[in-house]
């Protein structure tokens, strides 16, 4: 709110006695452990491209659900077109004229452009799909967005991410939408493709049409947006600035500081062993994912991975780890040579990984606590074939117990645990083998506020014990408070390397989000 | 064992998760602690056998019509159990009624059985384990999906052993495969003693060795193993080589007991199989199962067939009568994880 909102400033801009068409005011969305939105105020106008920003987990993603009808709020006021409104679902917000298009595409992939584009409003007369008339829409669609070669016909999933995104964006307009919400819609795309969305989201607020924008590139708020609200925390700090003149510093300083008193351990001494290096990793390839990527971590060191969603540092993790495969480059752990893309061998080397998807790539949820620590040491723990449960339990209930897994059960299925203590649990399956090199993605993501600060002290115990860790993380203060060292990527590159110390939060947000001329 | 029923009132208590003490056990896939769906299982065999008893009480119980009736479940039961591993896996095979037929006729051929009853046995045994073989490399490394690549086993390896066997039957003329197989060990048929090792090691294979702790792993969530270093793919092979193993031991019992081989044998096991193992409560999903209750979905649809045929009834009647005991026990199995999900 330091700027009044000043849309006379730059040419084409809409007119600022322009109809409000959306007011959200003291919005509240709770889910269990979490308080996601927290007073959300947000305001747009007819034939404004108004810009959401704010760093992972500050609110954007629920408040988008809330706007689309996917979430109900818990507490305060919708007004559309200055009438209190809630929208029930997803079909009541896009009847009033409300169209999302998600960052994940949610098109059916083994369908047409025309059907997916009508897909679930289809013309239809006594259930009979009118398809001549939804194909020549279609196609009508398609010249309107510039890409008049994209056949109606055409199944979607032969189409290119960019065509992909068309046909997203032809669905958002098929409704007649006033008001579009674009999460991150060019996270897919390369430059001339921007371009043309671009020229499309300037022809359609030309004709009144408002459009929501989330992006984390500052060179794209700059380009096509008018008013930026900045979230933080699930609050608005700062509603209806000039997207142009407001200067990076100010954005910047506006996302980061957070307020939320997380308490990182401090660690009074230093346990780098410097002269221990256990993972070296030369010229990592893979791909469009990342590029050269080389850095090496000591026994006893955290080293961070600092970047937004999307710039390759999930993807360098799991190839470190053999997950996937890479392209190019080496890893060394002991200064032995890891055989590319072979988790076996990165296991048998002393590398663990904790992975970003917990529930879906690192769990047996339905089996018990015990079955999940020694799932990658189930040689170990048999002979000649035989399981050894009894030695299983008690390593497993050891473990459990120095990692204050409450309740220290190994019987305990593992679905039943919260996240703080699903997460403990695989962690713990590589404490079990001892090993040297821990590769945690995204630790605390879904664990609430008080087991976060055990998870840190349990990650700080951990180097203190000689393991070499490796923290990938979206939240920039964690990353800064936890490691000794931080690395930056950006777009598949490491940008900077400097030890933590030295690095602010304004400093990282400002390198992994300012735009991307600057390095590539 | 998966105490399903167990499991749901574990659940209840999944708001405070850091509630602390004992919390009843929930068990891990081993041990042979009894839930309530193996109970209900149980009770309904027991009910089977006193209806069986009332409606034919000079033959039902006798030990020649139960002797019976194990023999004929032997080939279904030990199919059942490689069917088992495959579906705890997270896959699904349609052609273990085929391997069995193209078992069975490879080992009766008349170039094989001039070899004795030796050969014979391990051409049996060998033939299944090859034909699973190709399943799992198809379905590891080919990347076919389980339905499809066990379809094109399904409709080949029936196609094989029509044509070694120019869909006639052989009869067996090898005597001392006949002595042995068709013979009793300590006063029970030698049929009945295979049916029961096989389950017995299927169990300890199962519930006690990495290879069954791997199982239940890859079906429970197949990247989570992939990403503690199991190979996926490799042991996926396994599991249909298996398969394809139990069909081969199958095939002798059937050569056994109809002293002859033919292309139609092993008709409708898949069905068979995966019938008693969605009855015994393995969920087709995968990750979660027992081999006993398997055990007990082969002896439920053995006890029907017996009867059935003991009271003279047609056999549409009693395909009705298994299609309903397939649809309760399914009903019964989500009814009892309903509470589970999420």
């Amino acid at each position: 709110m330091s700027e009044p909102a000043s849309e006379s400033s730059a040419p084409g801009e809409p007119d600022p006695n322009a109809e409000v068409l959306l007011t959200m005011s003291g919005i509240v969305k709770t889910f269990p452990g979490v308080r996601a939105l927290d007073g959300v105020d947000l305001e747009v106008r007819a034939g404004e491209v108004h810009c959401l920003l704010g760093q992972n987990g500050a609110g954007k993603s629920t408040l988008i659900k809330v706007l689309s009808g996917a979430h109900q709020p818990d507490g305060g006021v919708i007004r559309w077109r200055d009438k209190p409104t809630t929208f029930g679902s997803p079909n009541a917000a896009l009847n009033l004229g409300i169209a999302t298009m998600y960052q994940e595409l949610d098109l059916v992939d083994g369908i047409t452009v025309a059907e997916n584009i009508f897909l679930g409003h289809e013309h239809a007369v006594f259930g009979f799909p009118q398809r001549r008339r939804m194909r020549n829409e279609a196609r009508a669609l398609m010249r309107r967005l510039g890409h008049p070669e994209i056949p109606p016909g055409r199944e979607v999933a032969l189409l290119s991410a960019a065509g992909q995104q068309l046909v997203s964006m032809a669905r958002a307009l098929v409704h007649d939408a006033r008001l579009i919400i674009m999460d991150e819609p060019t996270a897919a795309l390369a430059a001339d493709e921007v371009d043309n969305l671009f020229r499309i989201v300037h022809e359609l607020t030309t004709e009144g049409v408002a459009v929501v924008y989330i992006s984390h590139r500052l060179e794209e708020i700059r380009r096509i947006g008018h008013r930026v609200t900045v979230l933080k925390d699930g609050r608005t700090v700062a509603a209806g600035l000039d997207a142009r003149t407001t200067s990076t510093s100010e954005l910047v300083n506006l996302m980061s500081g957070r307020m939320v008193e997380t308490v990182f351990p401090k660690r009074e001494v230093s346990t780098v062993d410097e002269t221990n290096e256990v993972l070296r990793v030369e010229g990592l390839t893979r791909g469009s994912e990342f590029a050269d990527v080389s850095f090496t971590v000591h026994a006893g060191e955290i080293v961070g991975l600092a970047g937004l969603v999307g710039a390759g540092r999930s993807e360098v993790l799991e190839t470190v780890f053999g997950a996937r495969k890479a392209d190019a480059g080496s890893v060394w752990v002991n200064g032995k040579r890891l055989r590319a893309g072979s988790v076996p061998a990165a296991v048998a080397a002393g590398v663990g990984l904790a992975p970003e998807e917990r529930k879906s790539q690192g769990l047996l949820l339905d089996q018990s606590v015990a079955d999940n620590v020694t799932l990658a040491s189930l040689p170990e723990y048999s002979t000649a074939g035989f399981s050894d449960r009894g030695r299983e339990l008690r390593d497993s209930r050891a473990t459990l117990e120095r990692l204050d897994l409450r309740p220290a059960d190994p019987r305990r299925v593992v679905r039943t645990l919260s996240g703080g203590n699903q997460q403990k649990a695989v962690v713990a399956r590589w404490l079990v083998r001892d090993c040297k090199v821990l590769l945690l993605d995204e630790p605390t993501r879904g664990v609430d506020v008080g087991a976060r600060a055990e998870l840190y002290r349990l990650i700080h115990e951990l180097a203190s014990a000689g393991v070499a860790v490796v923290l990938v993380s979206s939240e920039v203060p964690e990353v800064l408070g936890l490691s000794d060292r931080v690395l930056v990527m950006r777009e598949g590159r490491l940008l900077t390397e400097a030890p933590a110390s030295e690095l602010t939060e304004a400093a990282v947000l400002d390198m992994v989000m300012e735009g991307s001329e600057v390095m590539a | 064992m998966s105490d399903v029923e167990e499991r749901s009132s574990v659940d209840e208590t999944v708001p405070e998760p850091v509630q602390t003490g004992p919390t009843g056990g929930v068990r891990t896939p081993s041990g042979l602690r009894m839930d309530i769906r193996l109970a209900i299982l149980i009770g309904v065999l027991i009910a089977l056998c006193v209806v069986g008893y009332v409606t034919a009480p000079q033959t039902f119980l006798s030990e020649s019509n139960i002797s019976t009736m194990l023999r004929l479940a032997a080939a279904i039961g030990v199919v059942s159990v490689g069917m088992t591993f495959v579906i705890i896996s997270g896959g699904i095979d349609l052609s273990v009624g085929s391997m069995v037929a193209l078992a069975s006729v490879w080992m009766t051929t008349l170039a094989t059985q001039s070899y004795g009853p030796w050969i014979m046995v391990l051409c049996g045994l060998a033939v299944g384990l090859g034909a699973g073989l190709i399943n799992g490399l198809l379905i590891a490394y080919g990347r076919v999906v389980p339905f499809i690549a066990t379809l094109a086993m399904y409709a080949s390896a029936r196609g094989l052993a029509e044509r070694l066997s120019e869909r006639r039957t052989q009869v067996v003329t090898v005597q001392g495969f006949l002595e042995f197989f068709r013979g009793d060990l300590l006063g029970i048929p030698v049929l009945i003693w295979m049916l029961a090792v096989v389950y017995v090691i299927g169990w300890v294979v199962l519930n006690r060795t990495t290879f069954g702790r791997r199982t239940f792993a890859v079906g429970g969530n197949a990247e989570a193993a992939r990403l503690a270093g199991i190979n996926v793919k490799r042991h996926t092979a396994y599991v249909y080589a298996l398969a394809g193993l139990c069909c081969g031991i199958a095939a002798l019992m059937v050569v056994a007991r109809t002293t002859s081989g033919a292309s139609t044998n092993g008709q409708f096991y898949e069905l068979d199989a995966i019938a008693a193992v969605v009855i015994g409560g393995t969920l087709l999903s995968g990750g979660r199962g027992t081999l006993i209750g398997t055990l007990i979905g082969v002896l439920i649809f053995t006890v029907v067939n017996s009867i059935f045929t003991q009271n003279n009834l047609e056999t549409d009647i009693q395909n009705i009568a298994k299609g309903a005991i397939i649809v309760a026990a399914v009903l019964l199995q989500s009814s009892t994880t309903r509470t589970r999900k999420t």
